[in-house]
């Protein structure tokens, strides 16, 4: 069948949301490219497989999102020369997606300059590709001396601040480079990869089964939402379908693990701008909140809460309600600290034009999730595809148009209460039932798809099984690979001071983009 | 200004009481000496590595400084640099692209230093293990006194894994 808004033919792709599969020879990628461009397409991620073993090279794949669904494009590429010409002029974020899938599989963009390296500092030798599958699983490396080359900034009185890996608060590692002119900032770097832990060779030594812990801890802040989109991938590969009851369940949990570190960042960014008053108040709300979630499904932050085929704790009406309770006293306190916050005039002074990311530049950059919905891109899964337990609610989409740290906290302030109303409106119409099917045995060669709005944006999960329900291939992907980008734009023309509260504007993740 | 000062007194103090320390958590005996240790125990420098986690054991990190946990009351505090440090808090399997980085953060810690390792994967490798790219448990890498499990532990367990490497006591 034809996609909608492209002459390609493609395959439907079963599963709760609606995809599509097209394969697309290396020499037509960047002709697809630029027409999907062309038609607002947004690059939602990109990633290599090694098909070797199938006899047939390899294969780079992208996963591009049209109002009508997502289509996933692969593209095959020879066992003797994999190379494909690269698309960061297209898609500005492929970039580092590019770099990290030439680090791990040697499949390696022809036309683009930057070449340089991005997940491999010293744990593996140049040459060697650890995701290709005639390494080991038990393969070590020798360490390797690691010299990469950042972008020098030269001129009068300009000098370097060299910041992590290890920062000084309780932060993820990461290094950034600041060049800078007495407290202006001219140009951030950043460098991440410090967190590579070898995730997705992980996953290819386990069952379906196995593999939905490890996808909860892809980034542990957002494990509902990874593993939410874990199970909508093996559900959909397996042909099995959840009871509309885990279906709500599951709703409900995504929101509260929204509010939870909304309430979180929240809190920071007044810590950040001096308001430690806010700091404390917020942390007691999230705090109370993680106590409710822990009484009524067994973990603070709702890990392995979602397993395929359904949720693994039900929520009985008694607790429902109480759950309902909670959340309107929370919601009460959080008013008042928003008209704390918006009249207090120090915080304001220092939230409102600070790290400003404008919506042109986020349209060309491709920004995407909650920074996205503060610079005027209103896209959000649950709006735009609305997939059962959303269907009937008529989620709302927050949207602000001025990119700035002010945005991003309104956005914040929205988003909770707007998440509020829907898990209300989700314990009130919770189906009754089941709340798991057993999971079907899957064949070799299936794909499925999991692309779930987490709360820092869409979560994507694209797995192909191997045989004996085992994982050929499994590519987790953060919002924060699109998004990190624009954390080195945002800075522009802002004092250094600035920068911590810029940051946990974003509030991005290392542990989710590292793998 | 006046709705501040009152969402502040109607919150009143909500801190609750510390947790004891708990021997099963160590992994060493105690190094350091009475006279040492009663130092520590009121003026505690703890400098925060995260050395692969999934940021799990981050937000409980955070939580502790939130006010039902309230650290700064017991003398602990987070500090910005190693050098500052009396004690290394580190989560994570150690990540290989991490490996020198935590290595070169303990040397930079002054003795007598204590080292705490958060977490099922600060404490044998976690759901992430060895591997090309993984070293495994903390105490790979570097020497632990006490090591907390649990995914994420919560910050009762981190503050009693805490208080267990500045006590007294034997293995």
């Amino acid at each position: 069948m034809p996609l909608n808004e492209l002459p390609i033919d493609v395959e439907p792709l079963a599963g709760a949301m609606p995809a599509f599969c097209a394969s697309v020879p290396a020499a037509e990628l960047r002709g697809l490219c630029e027409q999907a461009r062309a038609r607002k397409a947004r690059l939602v991620a990109l990633w290599g497989s090694d098909e070797t073993q199938r006899s047939a090279g390899y294969a780079l794949h992208l996963a591009l999102g049209f109002p009508s669904g997502l289509l996933w494009v692969s593209v095959p590429l020879s066992r003797e020369n994999p190379h494909y010409p690269g698309i960061a002029d297209i898609y500005p974020a492929a970039n580092r997606m590019q770099r990290a899938t030439a680090d791990l599989l040697g499949i390696i963009p022809s036309a683009d300059a930057d070449r340089r390296k991005w997940l491999r500092h010293g744990a593996w030798p140049e040459g060697s590709f650890p995701l290709r599958k005639t390494v080991e699983s038990g393969a070590r490396f020798a360490q390797v001396p690691d010299r990469y080359p950042f972008v020098p900034v030269e001129g009068e009185g300009v000098h370097e601040i060299p910041v992590g890996p290890v920062h000084a608060g309780t932060i993820e590692p990461g290094h950034f480079r600041f060049s800078i002119v007495g407290e202006k900032i001219l140009r951030l770097e950043e460098r991440l990869g410090y967190k590579h832990k070898g995730i997705e060779k992980r996953f290819e030594q386990m069952t379906l089964e196995e593999g939905a812990k490890l996808a909860g801890r892809v980034s542990g802040d957002s494990t509902v939402a990874y593993a939410w989109a874990y199970a909508m991938a093996v559900e959909g590969a397996t042909g099995t379908e959840p009871p509309p009851r885990a279906l709500g369940l599951r709703g409900i949990l995504l929101e509260l693990e929204r509010i939870a570190n909304h309430l979180g960042d929240l809190g920071y960014l007044g810590n950040d701008v001096a308001l430690s008053f806010g700091f404390f108040q917020f942390w007691r709300l999230k705090e109370d909140l993680l106590r409710t979630q822990a009484q009524l499904f067994g973990h603070r932050y709702l890990m392995d809460a979602i397993a395929p085929g359904g949720v693994a704790k039900d929520l009985p009406r008694a607790a429902g309600e109480s759950l309902i309770a909670h959340l309107a006293k929370i919601e009460r306190e959080v008013a008042t600290l928003k008209s704390i916050y918006d009249e207090h005039a120090g915080a304001q002074d220092r939230f409102i034009m600070t790290g400003q990311v404008t919506p042109e530049l986020a349209e060309r950059m491709g920004l995407t999730g909650l920074a996205a919905r503060a610079s005027g891109i209103a896209h959000d899964l649950r709006v735009d595809y609305p997939i059962p337990p959303y269907q009937q609610l008529d989620p709302r989409a927050a949207s602000h148009t001025r990119g700035d740290v002010a945005a991003r906290v309104a956005l914040r302030f929205d988003e909770v209460f707007e998440s509020m109303r829907l898990v209300q409106a989700l314990v009130q119409q919770l189906p009754p039932g089941d709340t798991r099917a057993p999971v079907v045995a899957a064949a070799a060669g299936a794909r499925g798809l999991g692309w779930v709005e987490g709360w820092r944006g869409e979560v994507l999960i694209a797995l192909e099984t191997a045989g004996a329900n085992r994982i050929h291939r499994l590519h987790p992907h953060d919002p924060s690979w699109q998004n990190w980008p624009l954390l080195e734009h945002a800075v522009h023309g802002n004092i250094v001071p600035d920068f911590p509260l810029i940051n946990k504007s974003f509030n991005l993740s290392y542990s989710g983009v590292d793998l | 200004m006046y709705q501040l000062l009152k969402q502040i007194a109607k919150t009143g103090i909500v801190s609750e009481p510390a947790p004891l320390p708990d021997a099963a958590l160590r992994a060493l005996e105690q190094r350091l000496g009475q006279v040492i240790l009663k130092h520590f125990g009121r003026a505690l420098a703890i400098r925060h590595v995260d050395a692969g986690s999934c940021n799990g054991c981050e937000l409980e990190i955070h939580a502790m400084n939130s006010p039902y946990y309230n650290l700064e009351r017991l003398g602990i505090k987070f500090v910005a640099s190693p050098r500052h440090a009396d004690m290394l808090l580190v989560t994570g399997p150690v990540s290989r692209n991490m490996e020198t980085a935590l290595r070169r953060t303990w040397e930079a810690t002054p003795d007598p230093k204590l080292v705490v390792a958060i977490g099922d994967c600060g404490c044998t490798g976690g759901v992430f293990g060895e591997s090309y790219a993984s070293c495994g448990r903390v105490s790979n890498v570097i020497p632990v006194d006490v090591a907390v499990p649990g995914c994420p532990p919560t910050p009762v367990s981190i503050l009693q894994g805490i208080l267990t490497a500045i006590t007294p006591g034997r293995k």
